[in-house]
């Protein structure tokens, strides 16, 4: 608040800069950057038996090599690659597509259409995964019904308590709910897309097939990247629906086990074991990292590559 | 600027006069307990049924229930504990939950406790230290596992309750063959049922209750045991009486049928009881885990649940304690037992239960050995975690993805890899 009194200096040290961002700035600091800092911190100790002593990087390498954490660690993080893979191999090319149908100037009731596939993602996990359950139940679902009336009844299985399709069925769940949101980040790019480019295009004798891969998907490209980005930042912190339904334990034999429920026990502890504070953070720490190094790989090798356009 | 001043004195004066109403509610508070409990279901039973009594005989002591839900009852209670803002008195979970609260110094130990004679020691074993030496809650109630049958389908199929395994894999053959109806209701998706329900349902007759589960304690017996396999083996004799698609089948599910009178036997645990007194509009009755051949001494598990403890820290600990006595009465037992059937106090007075199937279960401790899950003392608690992996091979082993002794086998390397006597 003091005024200066230098004749000399011109420009007063801009305080307003520091108080306009200081609220948010604080906010982010108190609740992003410190608990962020204060995990990493947490994971070189070991906090059992109530007082905490600096143990350096036991717990990351008791994590990867003691029998006990590794398998269950390399597993969790298997299942995750999996469970990532499939969201790459459907939700984004599904995305695209109701994208790229929905764009389409002959369509009628885009809008409706635009808001029934987004709905699913605006509802909450709990719910979509009791649906499902019940959808999919052997005992009430109506999913075995519908099966056999198409002629394929003899499918049919508890395909949510079975090891090999469990994982699977929680995956294709989960592209169900979170389409909507590659598809209206594609939309939105698509719709931004000049008629000029377009209309260019075909009075060069460009079919539609040739003008959506020459024209639209080249210019879409920096949106898909980014889809991706989000889906793998997103599918590496997963965690609720898998809790929903398969419970903490994620069974059956941990088939269903992502990264998320983990850390979830490791941290919180589950029915009887006791949950470890250090252990759990050494587990944050790693998908921290994992997550880091994603990203990173991808905007050197991908993000870079991908040219920009101008309008 | 003047303005902020002023603002800042006001809201100075506030927190005085804040701190000065806080302190004087202190001193108003002498003569009143407040108690944790995760037990949020039973708010009700406390003011309407059991506090009333208790002011009956103790009228200058005011008691308040405050419970918390139960899925954040541990932490919310460290958090308490260590702002020292807890109760009077903590509802103590069994075993180590408990015992580190003990540990760390937020526990009173009971031992001068004159309630504490009612109980027996099996009854007091969840809450004592290793060396049993330290009481630190007193023992409130336990659940029973065992059998809970609808009387019309065995009625209809012209049954009779099952005593020998022999007769019960009868009685679930006729079920299945004669009738649409499932044999079993039960499921494993949620894996601890096939645990909890299955394993230390039928086990302590394999492994002889107490006598069994101390031999683990003590290293004297493994996992790898005939009686161990025997019960997986069971276990996975199971697997074509239950419903269709019973892996996926959850808890609710399990219950929905057996309520809907779809199923004929749930494998149960005495808590049930409300739920189907609220939903089913059929008779139903229980049977105890049946035995080899008829004769034999029959097991059951009759787990303690719930103890109640005096934090260290209580101002009040003399009423607390007096609190404490009147818990190990007759009356509360039987005020309790029947407030909430399917609870079972666990103090050695005779108390009548209005509840036929409550009074079935309860019965079971006259006629048989009690025993508790043989996973909970102790035994949890290294790394990797016994109970866990129960859950996870009992689940597998009626799948039929895994076999009774690679169940056996996985379970007893587990415990190897920390527990000393079992090295």
């Amino acid at each position: 608040m003091t005024q200066p009194n230098h004749p000399d200096e011109k420009k007063p040290f801009p305080w307003h800069l520091v108080i306009f961002l200081a609220p948010a700035l604080l906010i982010y600091v108190t609740f992003s950057v410190y608990p962020l800092l204060d995990t990493l911190f947490l994971s070189l100790f070991n906090t059992q038996d109530g007082n905490s002593t600096f143990v350096g990087l036991q717990n990351f390498i008791t994590l990867i090599t003691d029998d006990n954490w590794s398998h269950a660690f390399w597993n969790a993080l298997l299942n995750n690659f999996m469970f990532f893979a499939i969201h790459m191999v459907l939700q984004n090319p599904i995305g695209l597509l109701l994208a790229v149908l929905l764009s389409s100037p002959k369509l009628r009731l885009s809008g409706t259409y635009r808001t029934l596939i987004f709905m699913p993602t605006m509802l909450s996990v709990v719910i979509i995964g009791f649906v499902w359950q019940l959808l999919l139940s052997p005992i009430w679902g109506i999913s075995e019904e519908f099966l056999y009336n198409i002629g394929l009844g003899h499918y049919f299985d508890a395909w949510l308590g079975k090891e090999g399709s469990a994982l699977i069925t929680l995956s294709f769940i989960s592209v169900w709910q979170f389409v909507g949101i590659p598809m209206m980040l594609i939309y939105a790019t698509l719709l931004n897309i000049p008629d000029d480019i377009v209309d260019a295009g075909t009075v060069d004798g460009a079919n539609p097939l040739q003008t959506f891969w020459y024209i639209k998907l080249p210019l879409i490209l920096p949106t898909i990247a980014m889809v991706s980005i989000l889906t793998f930042v997103a599918n590496f912190n997963a965690f609720e629906l898998i809790y929903a339904v398969k419970g903490a334990l994620a069974g059956p034999n941990f088939s269903t086990d992502l990264m998320g429920t983990f850390f979830y026990r490791t941290f919180f502890g589950f029915q009887l074991q006791q949950g470890s504070a250090s252990m759990g953070a050494a587990v944050a720490t790693l998908m921290f990292l994992i997550i880091l190094v994603g990203v990173m790989l991808f905007l050197f090798f991908v993000q870079r590559r991908i040219q920009r356009f101008q309008f | 600027m003047s303005n902020a001043h002023s603002n800042l004195s006001v809201s100075r004066y506030a927190i005085a006069t804040a701190v000065l109403l806080s302190s004087a509610s202190m001193i108003n508070a002498a003569g009143t307990l407040n108690i944790e409990s995760w037990r949020s279901d039973d708010a009700n039973i406390w003011s309407d049924v059991i506090i009333p009594a208790f002011n009956k005989s103790h009228p200058d002591t005011t008691v308040y229930f405050t419970p918390t839900p139960p899925t954040q009852y541990n932490s919310a209670l460290q958090a308490k504990l260590q702002a020292g803002t807890a109760g009077d008195l903590i509802t103590c979970r069994p075993f180590d939950t408990s015992l580190t609260l003990f540990t760390s110094g937020y526990l009173d130990s009971l031992n001068d406790l004159k309630g504490l004679t009612e109980f027996s020691d099996v009854a007091k074993s969840a809450w004592v230290t290793d060396d049993g030496k330290d009481q630190f809650c007193l023992p409130m109630a336990s659940v029973i596992h065992g059998f809970i049958y609808n009387k019309e389908i065995f009625k209809e199929l012209n049954l009779s309750v099952p005593a020998t395994r022999d007769e019960f894999f009868s009685v679930l053959k006729t079920i299945k063959s004669e009738s649409r109806y499932s044999p079993l209701a039960m499921g494993t998706a949620d894996q601890w049922e096939s645990a909890t329900m299955g394993f230390q349902n039928i086990g302590p007759n394999y492994w002889k209750g107490e006598a069994g589960r101390k031999a683990l304690l003590e290293g004297k017996a493994k996992l790898t045991d005939e009686a161990y396999v025997n019960t997986w083996k069971e276990l996975a004799e199971w697997k074509p009486y239950l419903g269709r698609g019973f892996e996926a089948q959850k808890y609710s599910d399990s219950q929905n049928l057996f309520t809907l009178g779809r199923a004929a036997i749930y494998p149960a645990g005495s808590w049930d009881i409300q739920t189907f007194n609220n939903q089913a509009d059929f008779e139903f009755g229980a049977f105890p885990p049946p035995v080899t051949k008829s004769g034999d001494t029959c097991y059951i598990s009759d787990h303690t649940d719930i103890g109640i403890g005096i934090n260290a820290n209580s101002p009040n600990k003399a009423a607390a304690a007096e609190l404490l006595n009147w818990m190990a009465s007759q009356e509360f037992a039987e005020l309790f037992a029947n407030a909430v059937p399917g609870f079972f106090p666990l103090s050695n007075h005779k108390i009548a239960i209005k509840d036929p199937v409550a009074q079935e279960f309860i019965s079971w401790r006259d006629s048989c050995e009690s025993t508790i899950r043989n996973s909970y003392q102790i035994l949890s608690r290294g790394t990797p975690n016994l109970e866990n992996q129960l859950w996870n091979v009992s689940a597998q082993v009626i799948n039929g993805t895994m076999t009774p002794e690679a169940a056996a086998q996985e379970t007893q390397n587990g415990l190897e890899q920390w527990y000393a006597p079992q090295q």
